[in-house]
């Protein structure tokens, strides 16, 4: 009997120590896909895009519907244009950069009820 | 008056005379280009010429208008969207019929932006008239407020929408003079396609570029605002009606 549960006992900490060492698991909750397929770097550090992209997103839409000022490096255009999966070409879906990590962090996204998901289809002699 | 007294005004008015001839000047450079981080400004005002004459029984610039901006329809014409549409105008008493495209007239004092209870049906520097999706409640105050009938409401969920714009259910949406275009210095999708595929009756330009084409017409040539009794100084003018 004693051996028994000296036998569970090192058991349990046996697994208990794995869980410290190993990788992060997930839990019950599946972790955001972050692909990104295209473009060197982002248009700022990636801890200043995680924390405060919607920000800039913000700032930049009134600038472009009120102003018509139509700079692309905060445009969501742009951000569509390196984020879009390379197999659907959009950033929604299963895998999409933008809704994998707002599932994650149970985050409504809103600009896709009227803007395009998709990657713009470059066509010949087309402008910008 | 004084001596001095009128020598200083008279100074005031030659140099109120130079200050009126440069904004002059420099507005031909700015209707050649502006660049993509330039606001948009009110030394400009864009419009419309329309010779109702010459406008022939086609339907190129609705075509193009929804192609080019992907207004799609769901067979259901009571309440598709519609940015642009042929309108026939009947005489009465002799029984002629004109047809001519109607759209957004883009009025400098527009009913749509006085009555909008957000903010979000606005008038650009510029002159052009947009709303602001983003905080249009969808009350459609302004589609009753449009005396010419050019705002349509979206109803149903819109799927596949261009990059360069956005469309969603619950929004009101209009003409936008094809902003996206103008801002890149281009023309109208329905001005491109009446003077390709029809007879040329649009013609797209600065209402205050004194030296531009469209100005100078209509200096020299008769023309005439639809409900011009409402006083609104729309964008949109028309000819031969």
């Amino acid at each position: 009997m004693t051996r028994i549960a000296a036998g569970l006992v090192a058991a349990l900490l046996a697994i208990a120590g794995f869980a410290d060492t190993g990788p992060r698991q997930p839990g019950r909750v599946p972790l955001p896909v972050v692909k990104i397929e295209k473009g060197e770097a982002c248009v700022a550090p990636v801890a200043e895009m995680r924390r405060d992209h919607m920000k800039m997103l913000f700032h930049q839409r009134d600038r472009t519907m009120r102003e018509g000022v139509r700079t692309t490096r905060f445009s969501l255009k742009n951000c569509i244009e390196c984020h879009a999966s390379a197999k659907t070409g959009s950033v929604l879906g299963e895998e999409g950069f933008c809704s994998s990590c707002h599932a994650y962090a149970s985050v409504k996204i809103d600009c896709f009820e009227c803007h395009t998901p998709m990657r713009q289809a470059r066509t010949a002699g087309a402008l910008r | 008056m004084t001596p001095e007294r009128r020598a200083f005004l008279g100074w005031g008015a030659a140099a109120a005379a130079g200050a009126a001839l440069a904004p002059g000047l420099r507005l031909v450079e700015l209707a050649l280009a502006r660049s993509p981080e330039e606001a948009s400004s009110a030394l400009e005002r864009w419009g419309l010429l329309i010779d109702a004459e010459k406008c022939a029984d086609c339907d190129a610039c609705v075509t193009a208008c929804h192609q080019e901006n992907g207004v799609t329809a769901h067979g259901r014409p009571a309440t598709d969207a519609q940015w642009i549409r042929k309108a026939s105008l009947r005489d009465r008493s002799t029984g002629r019929v004109q047809t001519l495209p109607l759209l957004c007239q883009h009025c400098e004092h527009a009913p749509c932006v006085d009555v909008c209870p957000t903010g979000a049906s606005f008038r650009r520097a510029d002159g052009i008239v947009l709303v602001d999706k983003h905080t249009c409640i969808g009350c459609r105050y302004c589609v009753m407020a449009c005396p010419f009938g050019a705002r349509s409401f979206l109803h149903e969920p819109v799927t596949g929408q261009k990059p360069d714009v956005p469309r969603g259910k619950g929004t009101v949406e209009s003409c936008t003079l094809c902003v996206h275009r103008v801002d890149r210095g281009l023309t109208p999708a329905c001005v491109e396609a009446c003077n390709r595929d029809g007879k040329g009756a649009m013609a797209f330009g600065d209402l205050n570029d004194a030296a531009g084409e469209l100005a100078r017409r209509l200096r020299a040539e008769p023309s005439s605002a639809l409900r011009a009794d409402l006083a609104l100084n729309p964008g949109v003018r028309y000819q031969h009606l």
